[in-house]
């Protein structure tokens, strides 16, 4: 099964990266096994449940059902990365204060989906939060606590817009 | 109020006890800072992958290993034998399931295999992709054997005995026979019959089983890192199995990605890890992917129960009767075994209501289907379901509200203390209070006139009803009496440290149900300290008290009361302290806000910084006899109740739509009686992720297997679980009776929102039903099921 290992170079939370990995290996294992970015995590191993989510030029990806090797030249940020620039700050605030979290094996893709959400949709409903994080599993919290965390944040960005058109 | 004025620092104004605090641990998992099992990485450490059973009953005649072990990056190939060298085998009886038999079991499989995915030959090597590459070299040469599958046909004359020592199929059998059945049945106005089905599914845990074990051979030491929810039942465990003495094995619980009762079991692949670090003297690392995780995880719930119920024209349940059948898989799981969910469906149904009469019989059988055990709620899903299932079937036999009938029927609310006709002992529970508050959260009068509304459009909206007991704080009766090493018992350490912050070490485990804040918050109410000031470890055999873990609605109840007893005890010690130091009485001091103040009037005398430095780096200073503790350790396990019972009901109004089977949820609402409640907030997280989690066994999951024994659904795409738009907000509200047995007061919640979801949304569906004549009665109800019912398909 040993096929001849290729050179990578990509950027992670804004570091530059260049490692040989096999081309079979998945983008989460690189990220959890080669860069050691334990916070993406693996859940289902098929793209269903979303807790490796991680985002990608921009986009959020499923990183067990990607390569590394067709990350060639991106720039992942991973929850590791978001947490250190602060990105979704008032998110992981909301999830914290609302305990939109238990065991929190989630919770890193449901914060990258959920600050993907907001950039796209400033004022989204509940129903549609509800349905942007629908392939996000959560088996401990039954959801409503995200729900509402999500909607805080959003609420509380648009205050923060409408006091500066003021 | 109980035993509030026992202790004031309880419930003074400033305590923690029943406020909402966030827990301090959660902001590294929203950080991506976690500590999983699978993060674990040791130096030398090796991966294990493990060939298992493709088939569900078959003989292992030949194990070829010759070319596995050559394999790139392989370390070793063992298989049964190798291992039981190392490893002892086990059998999952416990000694007060009196008849209970099962056969030995080993770390992976000797002569055959009994199911589908029952590990049988292991490889251990430098990466998990090289173990699994590996594993395709291995060439096993087997005997395909008949299949046991359905649990009745299990006992059938021609049935294939899955273990010939054992004689037959029957795991084990218990009746119960309680006041006069025959007599009320002759009497009844009305007798129902029904066959209800729960069907097997499984925790899905987001995180897998995880486990790395190191041993070192220099200081014969086994340091286990294990998603685990019973750190010193596993220490026990891995040493006896593993011959070792206990202080030489080490069990550390990191964070925990989910347990939900999946990890309160001993595995083999678990066994078989541990084994291989003994025999390797090296890490190793065992993390079972998604499609192991469903085959060799415990399932649950696999129940099929025939019921009948008798019912006078007034709605006075005079009778129940059941009889249940369990299929377990082929073992019964070790060490709390496979019969706890047939014992608790025997024991607790209609547990709830006045009626004397109940007779019922337990079945519990072995087929070669992955070994079930307990899961969330053991029990109380099929619990409730027949009961209140069996309720519904009556006030429909007479025309009777749902509501009704169970106000008239319930154990009233000044009936305490009492028993169940199965002799439950019951100290306070509040049914009545409890239902009363649900008629107004819901807003029963209303939804009955938006349903006959709905009607009239031909829109079809139910209301199910679905009260309930659950079983909490569970005392040596459960399973110490039986001879498994796990304790009922917990304690917690408390020390204050130079500085004056504190630190507890508690044998309780955290997987995200907030164990460690509820610790933090009766620790800084008993001792008068904030919460900033504390820090709370769990999970580790070589630090923490001895204690039972995380499982059976225990941490808030056991656990809690220990850190309260804990708290005051060193309270103690420190005013002992401080009244030397001030010149005074220690009676007149007290502590508030990390403050030494009189008590009389709250005036700060010192803080506990002051204390701290003065008893570790001045002792000099006091007194020549006198030697200050700063370190208090109290333990707690109730011993006036053998489980302390909560109670609740739940409530929902959902739509089917009749055409496609699909159910849409209106409102869902939940009253919830778990004695104190310390944290609001954690609670109510608890009860909806728990009807979340009973929302998935009653509409979604389901493990199907063919009559091969071959598992069908054994990935995330086709064992459907809830996901965020398949399930509603939830409103949960409270009426708070204390248990008198605990200063606390505080009995479990962890368990409520699971047991109870299934038959409120089942006699919600035979409610919007009952004008087309259909009814369901198999778990889940799915749309096939619902249209089936009535007739459309």
């Amino acid at each position: 099964m040993t096929t001849e290992k290729r050179l990578i170079s990509l950027s992670v939370n804004g570091e530059l990266q260049a490692k040989i990995v096999e081309p079979r290996m998945s983008l989460a294992d690189f990220l959890r096994i080669e860069l050691e970015l334990t916070g993406t995590h693996v859940g289902c191993e098929s793209g269903v449940c979303g807790a490796c989510t991680v985002n990608i030029n921009g986009q959020t990806a499923r990183a067990c059902t990607m390569l590394a090797v067709q990350v060639e030249g991106d720039e992942v940020t991973t929850i590791e990365g978001a947490s250190e620039s602060g990105e979704f700050r008032d998110l992981q605030d909301a999830f914290h204060a609302r305990n939109a979290l238990q065991c929190g094996f989630c919770t890193p893709g449901m914060l990258m989906m959920s600050a993907e959400l907001l950039t796209q949709n400033s004022k989204p409903c509940r129903q549609e939060i509800r349905e942007y994080l629908s392939g996000n599993y959560c088996r401990c919290t039954g959801y409503e606590a995200i729900v509402d965390a999500v909607e805080t944040v959003a609420q509380t960005r648009n205050a923060r817009v409408g006091e500066q058109d003021d | 109020m109980t035993n509030a004025s026992n202790d004031n620092h309880l419930f003074r104004p400033n305590s923690y006890i029943g406020r909402t605090v966030p827990r301090p641990n959660a902001k590294r998992l929203l950080n991506g800072r976690g500590n999983y099992t699978d993060d674990t990485k040791l130096p030398r450490m090796v991966h294990v992958a493990f060939l298992r059973s493709p088939y569900a009953h078959a003989r292992i005649n030949k194990i070829d290993k010759n070319q596995a072990i050559k394999a790139p990056g392989v370390v070793a190939v063992v298989d049964g034998h190798d291992i039981a060298e190392v490893c002892a085998p086990w059998v999952g009886v416990l000694a007060h399931l009196e008849g209970m038999k099962s056969a030995e079991q080993h770390a992976l499989a000797i002569e055959k295999a009994s199911w589908e995915g029952e590990p049988v030959v292991a490889i251990v090597a430098s990466t998990r992709a090289l173990a699994e590459d590996a594993l395709e070299l291995i060439k096993v040469e087997w005997d395909i054997l008949p299949v046991v599958t359905d649990m009745e046909a299990a006992l059938g004359e021609d049935a294939e005995i899955i273990h010939e020592s054992l004689g037959d199929n029957l795991a084990w059998r218990r009746t119960m026979d309680a006041g006069d059945v025959g007599a009320s049945f002759d009497h009844a106005a009305h007798i129902i019959e029904e066959r209800y089905i729960s069907n097997r599914h499984t925790g899905v845990c987001p995180e897998s089983r995880s486990i790395v074990a190191d041993f070192n051979s220099a200081d014969d030491q086994m340091t286990i890192y294990q998603s685990t929810q019973a750190p010193h039942m596993m220490q026990s465990l891995f040493a006896k199995h593993i011959g070792l003495d206990t202080h030489k094995v080490r069990v550390i619980c990191n964070d925990v990605g989910g347990a939900y009762g999946i990890k309160v079991h001993a595995y083999p692949d678990e066994f078989a890890t541990v084994a291989l670090s003994y025999m390797l003297g090296r890490p190793v690392k065992f993390v079972a992917d998604r499609r192991e995780s469903f085959l060799s995880d415990i399932h649950a719930r696999d129940h099929r129960i025939d019921t009948r119920v008798a019912v006078t024209a007034n709605g006075e349940i005079t009778a129940f009767e059941i009889d249940d059948w369990t299929g377990v898989g082929p073992y019964s799981a070790y060490p709390r075994t496979s019969a706890m969910e047939a014992l608790q469906v025997l024991n607790f149904t209609g547990g709830q209501y006045r009626n004397r009469n109940y007779k019922g019989r337990a079945t519990v059988v072995y087929q070669n289907k992955t070994p079930m055990s307990q899961y969330r709620a053991v029990g109380h899903p099929i619990v409730t379901m027949i009961t209140e299932g069996m309720v519904d079937d009556a006030a429909r036999a007479i025309g009777m509200d749902p509501l009704e009938i169970r106000r008239r029927n319930l154990i009233a609310d000044d009936a305490y203390p009492t028993t169940s006709a199965s002799g439950l002992p019951f100290e306070k529970l509040s049914h009545q209070a409890s239902l009363d508050k649900l008629e107004k959260m819901i807003n029963y009068a209303e939804l009955r006139k938006d349903q006959a509304a709905a009607r009239e459009r031909g829109v079809y909206r139910g209301i199910g009803i679905a009260t309930f007991i659950e079983m909490t704080n569970p005392g040596v009766a459960s399973y110490g009496v039986g001879g498994a090493p796990i304790t009922a018992q917990d304690g917690a350490t408390v020390r204050l440290d130079a500085n004056g912050n504190t630190t507890v070490a508690i044998g309780v485990t955290e997987q995200g149900q907030g164990s460690e804040t509820i610790v933090a918050q009766c620790v800084a109410s008993a001792l008068g300290i904030t919460l900033d000031s504390i820090k709370v470890i769990t999970g580790d055999t070589d630090v923490t008290p001895y204690g039972g873990g995380t499982w059976g609605s225990r941490g808030a109840g056991i656990a809690g009361e220990a850190a309260v007893q804990a708290g005051k005890a060193l309270r103690k010690n420190i005013l002992e302290v401080a009244a030397i130091m001030l010149q005074t009485d220690a009676d007149s001091l007290d502590i508030c806000e990390n403050n030494v103040i009189n008590h009389r009037d709250g005036e700060v005398r010192m803080p506990l910084s002051e204390i701290g430095r003065i008893c570790y780096f001045r002792p000099d200073t006091l007194p020549p006899d006198f030697q200050a503790e700063l370190v208090a350790t109290r333990h707690y396990v109730p011993r006036q109740y053998p489980f302390a019972f909560t109670n609740g009901v739940q409530g929902c109004y959902i739509e089917v739509d009749i055409e496609t089977g699909l159910i849409a949820f209106k409102k869902y609402c939940v009253v919830e009686d778990c004695g104190r409640v310390i944290n609001p907030q954690l609670v109510d997280e608890q009860i909806r992720g728990g009807v979340v989690q009973g929302i998935g066994g009653a509409l979604f999951e389901e493990c199907r297997y063919n009559d091969r024994g071959e598992l069908l659904n054994g990935t995330m795409s086709n064992y459907l679980l809830p996901t965020m738009t398949d399930v509603p907000d939830i409103e949960v509200a409270h009426i708070e009776t204390p248990t008198s047995e605990s200063e606390l007061g505080a009995k479990g919640a962890g368990e409520a929102g699971t047991g109870a979801a299934a038959a409120a949304i089942m006699n919600a569906i035979n409610d919007a039903l009952s004008p087309l004549g259909g009814k369901v009665t198999q778990q889940p109800f799915t749309p096939e099921r619902i249209l089936s019912a009535i007739g459309k398909i």
